[in-house]
């Protein structure tokens, strides 16, 4: 008898359909604007936006265990961070857009250490008032509009459709991009460190996971990601209200996307913010209403279906859509 | 004698933000469960006694009568329902159902009451004031409101500390399931600790909405001053609580005396000057959250 030593496998037959299936929607969406129009265009730049933050939000909560309600806080200084780069210092505002999700990203840096002296319930009404100090103290500095805001001149020149088609490319790059850091991110060893402070902080720290650097590193990742976001809320609707992009009601969208997709995977959050752009689509005119209904949906979730849609569709996780698993494989 | 007024004023504020944090406290302290929508609470009491203002033609202090027991009720029944399901060790559930309830309730109160600030009134004495010197006045409803903070926290913490009850809540708080062995019921104690807190929510509640006004998304500053008192007093700790408000109160109406219509953002970097240097408050005591 031959000891044999098993074979660890990470694709799964699933997986490469959905690793497939993903690179297939990205290159039919990069066509999409010599296909349809320009309405539709509009709407799925939105839907972008939503998914990134659903993604990094995900990341957050789901692998971090950090649950923000102030998330928001890095849409603004995004939104703010495009305005001074491409307006005030002149950069082409495309190439701005990374430029604004590293300073917001540099700014989580600071951020995080005093968020992270909270923990649990207190860390997340604690990002709250950071992202609302930010709003405060951006409303004061008169060369960004005060409290009115503030419009992007720098697109001014462009032809209106081209400009709505480059936004559309740059929100389906940024989305392509957050999907695959998160794949990556929760593929690595860092990822599976991360899962293992959100379980049992204590416990990984004793098995020699530096649980504080973890944290610090996804809350900075998803800092750039709702960073880059707030650049492309900004670019899209060419002006930048500090009431609207420091709201806390996209920590509401954010919370609603990735706990009725299925917080903790990474298919969820893509389910979440398409189902969430379907309802918006749909149910946005009627106000008040619209956010009761959220906010009845998202409780239901939350106390009844845990695992959201993506959970009920996966049968508790056996088929994943991304290849970050490990699968061992019987021994012949 | 400016900063002795906006001192003294702040001190007053304080007993309003120590009435609205000692509820968020007692809930963290027993289920180590934060809820979300604990300001939204004290805006629909702030609602409810206008309900019964309007309705009885009484004072909003006899509208307390009705709007007391109402809340402690309705707390009962919240956690027994809803929050109870969410208890675990990740705060993720219990985080994600309050915050949908917050956004539920101030959106119901929205479509229902408008988006006007409304007042409740007290008569004369909302203006009444005490003269102290020439240029001192102390307003008698925030005096009013401060002594009742005091004495209200005075009465929690002689509760869980002296009686049998407070320490069955004192025993679940440590450790439910050896409490359980002893044949307590943490379920009951939780829901009972949930009904004094959305009570002492709503005097929170309708005291602010007798000193200022309210609309129905009063509730997410609420929540956010409540937080703040709890942290700069430091977690668990009643006094703590009583002292946090009032640096917060203190921070806001001196900011204000120094950068009008800045209260707001004054108290703001006081709490996180608190977070950076002295994070676990006031009364030191480290607490696992």
């Amino acid at each position: 008898m031959t000891m044999t030593t098993p074979k660890v496998h990470r694709w799964t037959r699933t997986s490469i359909v959905g690793v497939a299936a993903f690179g297939l929607v990205a290159v039919v969406a990069a066509v999409l604007p010599f296909v349809v129009e320009l309405a539709s265009l509009y709407a799925l730049i939105d839907l972008f936006i939503l998914l990134i933050l659903a993604v990094m939000w995900n990341l957050l909560a789901g692998y971090g265990g950090m649950v923000s309600i102030g998330q928001q806080a890095h849409i603004g200084l995004g939104a703010y961070g495009i305005v001074v780069i491409a307006d005030i210092l002149g950069i082409n505002p495309f190439v701005a857009i990374p430029l604004a999700a590293v300073v917001s990203a540099l700014l989580a840096i600071p951020i995080s250490f005093l968020a992270f002296r909270l923990a649990g319930g207190y860390f997340a009404v604690g990002t709250w008032v950071i992202a609302e100090v930010l709003r405060l103290v951006i409303v004061q500095v008169p060369g960004l509009g005060g409290g009115s805001g503030i419009s992007i001149s720098s697109l001014s020149g462009v032809d209106r459709i081209l400009r709505i088609v480059y936004t559309y490319w740059a929100a389906l790059a940024v989305a392509v991009i957050a999907v695959i850091v998160a794949v990556i991110l929760v593929r690595s060893s860092r990822g599976l460190a991360l899962t293992s402070v959100r379980d049992d902080s204590i416990a990984a720290a004793s098995s020699g996971v530096r649980v504080a650097y973890s944290k610090r590193l996804v809350f900075v990742v998803a800092a750039a990601g709702a960073g880059a976001a707030g650049a492309l809320v900004a670019l899209s609707s060419l002006r930048v209200q500090p009431d609207s992009v420091f709201s806390v009601q996209w920590a509401a969208f954010m919370i609603f996307m990735v706990i009725i997709g299925g917080v903790g995977t990474l298919e969820g959050p893509i389910l979440g913010a398409i189902i969430f752009f379907v309802l918006k689509q749909i149910f946005a005119d009627f106000g008040p209403l619209y956010l009761i209904l959220l906010g009845v949906i998202g409780v239901v979730f939350a106390l009844f279906i845990r695992q959201g849609a993506w959970g009920l569709i996966s049968r508790r996780g056996s088929v994943l859509l991304f290849p970050v698993g490990y699968r061992l494989d019987k021994p012949e | 004698m400016n900063i002795v007024d906006a001192l003294l004023q702040g001190i007053l504020l304080g007993g309003q933000y120590a009435l609205f944090a000692a509820g968020l406290s007692l809930m963290f302290g027993v289920m180590r469960l934060v809820n979300l929508a604990h300001g939204d609470i004290g805006v629909v009491a702030a609602y409810g006694a206008l309900a019964v203002v309007n309705v009885f033609v009484v004072s909003p202090v006899f509208a307390l009568v009705v709007v007391l027991p109402a809340a402690a009720l309705v707390g009962y029944v919240v956690q027994r329902l809803l929050l109870q399901r969410t208890l675990a060790p990740s705060p993720l559930p219990s985080l994600l159902v309050t915050f949908g309830l917050s956004i539920i309730i101030q959106n119901v109160l929205l479509m229902t009451m408008s988006a006007d600030q409304q007042r409740l009134s007290l008569g004369p004495l909302d203006t009444a004031a005490i003269r102290i010197g020439d240029a001192l006045r102390i307003g008698v409803f925030p005096l009013g409101v401060f002594l009742l903070a005091a004495i209200v926290l005075l009465a929690l913490s002689l509760f869980t500390s002296r009686t049998q009850y407070g320490r069955l809540i004192r025993a679940v708080s440590d450790d439910p399931s050896t409490a359980e062995l002893s044949g307590v019921d943490p379920r009951r104690i939780y829901a009972v600790a949930t009904a004094i807190a959305f009570a002492l929510v709503a005097i929170a509640g309708v005291a602010s909405g007798i000193q200022t006004s309210f609309s129905p998304t009063s509730g997410s500053l609420f929540l956010i001053f409540a937080f703040e008192a709890v942290i700069i007093g430091g977690l668990g700790s009643v006094w703590g609580t009583l002292a946090g408000g009032i640096i917060l109160g203190v921070a806001q109406t001196v900011g204000a005396a120094f950068a009008p219509a800045q209260q707001v953002l004054v108290g703001h970097l006081v709490f996180l000057l608190f977070l950076a240097f002295l994070p676990n408050g006031l009364s030191r005591k480290k607490v696992r959250a």
